[in-house]
């Protein structure tokens, strides 16, 4: 990347594979197995947590030298909070379809651990260009694992992708319905989730000895 | 000069100035952007009326409403008639698609009468009684418009939810479902019991339409338990009104 020197490059590049948030840091889990179902409403809170981390992150680091760090976890809360119900309002109003679909998702960004946890290791500790790359990288972390596991659930468990029937019909029996291939209802609930999450785990670490840890 | 952050003077000015701000931003936010949202959804309301007597853009498998711009006008042309029903009372009221159920479920809980809207519509020389609901779903609520024909025949619905869980409970809003109960009877042996969303009725295709049931959607019990019963309850409040319109 010729726009960015090597470090900031590595503030966006390490949670998007070797430092990521949800495989690594084990954070963000519970929307991960919430919303996961469909690929869209995942693509959809990707894109949510970018816009809020990347514009939080910047707002916290702005604010981190007089921020008393008594009630610093509160203080970020009551960022996140406004920042998240300022765009629900927005979109209420000028782009109403929209807002209807992010509406579950606005109590879950405000509660994503991933959010909380970036302003409080990143920063509150480094100035605003930083703390945007470092909010883009991780809430694009994020978003990659949430989008792998909402395209297997949809996949497997509707037989749909983006809502079109790529595999057939399966109550006409055509496509692969038509050889016997049933949907996996399991896939679409949670605990399947998790499962897929472990098994990106698994891969990940299976390719990268460097994150294996030692026990 | 650095501020000394730890002084809690200076920790409580911060929280009192950062909670005036805040509230301040939220509330400038919030009145300004209000005409516009009531506005959405006084249309949204009209849209949902509509769909559920078929009035819609609905291509194969797809949700679409009236647009925005066309749906006053629209709603003028196919409704005919907006009647509140108040005890015995029954009144013609044009505003009556705004009247707010959650209000009126309030009102009847301290002792007085609800107030219970029927939008009467029009469309191809027949006539449809489109009653609104409210219900609870597993997460927070749910509601939904139903069409009746005279013979207490669901002639079409539309559902939508606040908070359920999309790919699940979300789906009630999906053509695959709604589009299932069209043609239920809600009359069984001539009482009025509503339509069941049930697991295991052994009619995927839905093509028994009298056993007063729906198939239910996979990983959505709970959500699909409180649209039966939102669906009960509903026609149960209206049950007086339904009997009326009844041909025998």
């Amino acid at each position: 990347m010729g726009l960015l020197s090597k470090k900031d490059a590595a503030l966006i590049k390490d949670p998007l594979f070797d430092n990521n948030p949800i495989t690594i840091q084990v954070l963000g889990i519970c929307s991960a197995l919430a919303i996961t179902a469909e690929l869209k409403a995942s693509i959809v809170m990707g894109l949510s947590v970018l816009f809020v981390l990347g514009m939080g992150n910047v707002v916290i680091s702005l604010m981190r030298n007089i921020i008393p760090s008594k009630i610093r976890i509160i203080v970020q809360l009551v960022v996140v909070a406004a920042l998240v119900i300022i765009v629900d309002q927005v979109l209420k109003a000028f782009a109403y379809e929209l807002s209807k679909t992010l509406s579950v998702f606005v109590g879950l960004i405000i509660t994503n651990c991933i959010i909380m946890g970036r302003f409080e290791a990143f920063a509150l500790g480094n100035g605003p260009w930083k703390a945007f790359l470092d909010g883009i990288g991780n809430a694009g972390g994020y978003a990659i694992i949430l989008v792998i596991i909402g395209f297997f659930r949809e996949l497997l468990g509707s037989g749909t992708l983006l809502g079109f029937q790529v595999l057939g019909d399966p109550i006409a029996k055509t496509g692969v319905y038509a050889l016997g291939y049933e949907n996996n209802g399991f896939m679409l609930l949670s605990p399947m989730a998790l499962i897929v999450v472990g098994l990106i785990i698994w891969v990940q670490r299976a390719r990268n000895p460097k994150l294996q840890e030692s026990h | 000069m650095a501020i000394n952050t730890d002084k809690n003077s200076y920790t409580f000015i911060f929280a009192i100035v950062m909670v005036v701000v805040v509230g301040a931003l939220l509330a400038f936010v919030s009145s300004s952007l209000s005409g516009t949202i009531s506005e959405n959804i006084r249309l949204e309301k009209q849209q949902n009326i509509l769909y559920a007597m078929g009035v819609n853009n609905n291509d194969e498998g797809s949700v679409e409403f009236i647009s925005t711009s066309e749906v006053a006008q629209v709603f003028n042309q196919y409704i005919k008639k907006q009647l509140v029903i108040e005890g015995d009372q029954i009144t013609e009221d044009k505003e009556a698609f705004l009247i707010d159920l959650k209000k009126e479920g309030e009102r009847a809980k301290n002792g007085e009468a609800r107030r219970l809207p029927v939008f009467i519509g029009e469309k191809d020389g027949k006539t449809f009684y489109v009653l609104p609901m409210l219900g609870k779903g597993l997460w927070d609520a749910i509601w939904g418009y139903v069409a009746l024909d005279n013979n207490l025949v669901i002639q079409g619905v539309f559902f939508d939810h606040k908070g359920e869980t999309p790919g699940l409970g979300a789906n009630i809003k999906q053509r695959f479902f709604m589009d299932d109960f069209t043609g239920e009877s809600i009359l069984k042996n001539n009482d009025i019991v509503g339509v069941k969303v049930i697991k295991g009725n052994n009619d995927p295709l839905n093509n028994d339409k009298l056993d007063n049931e729906v198939d239910a959607l996979a990983g959505a019990t709970i959500t699909g338990n409180g649209l039966s019963a939102m669906l009960s309850d509903s026609f149960k409040l209206y049950e007086n009104y339904l009997n009326s319109i009844l041909v025998q």
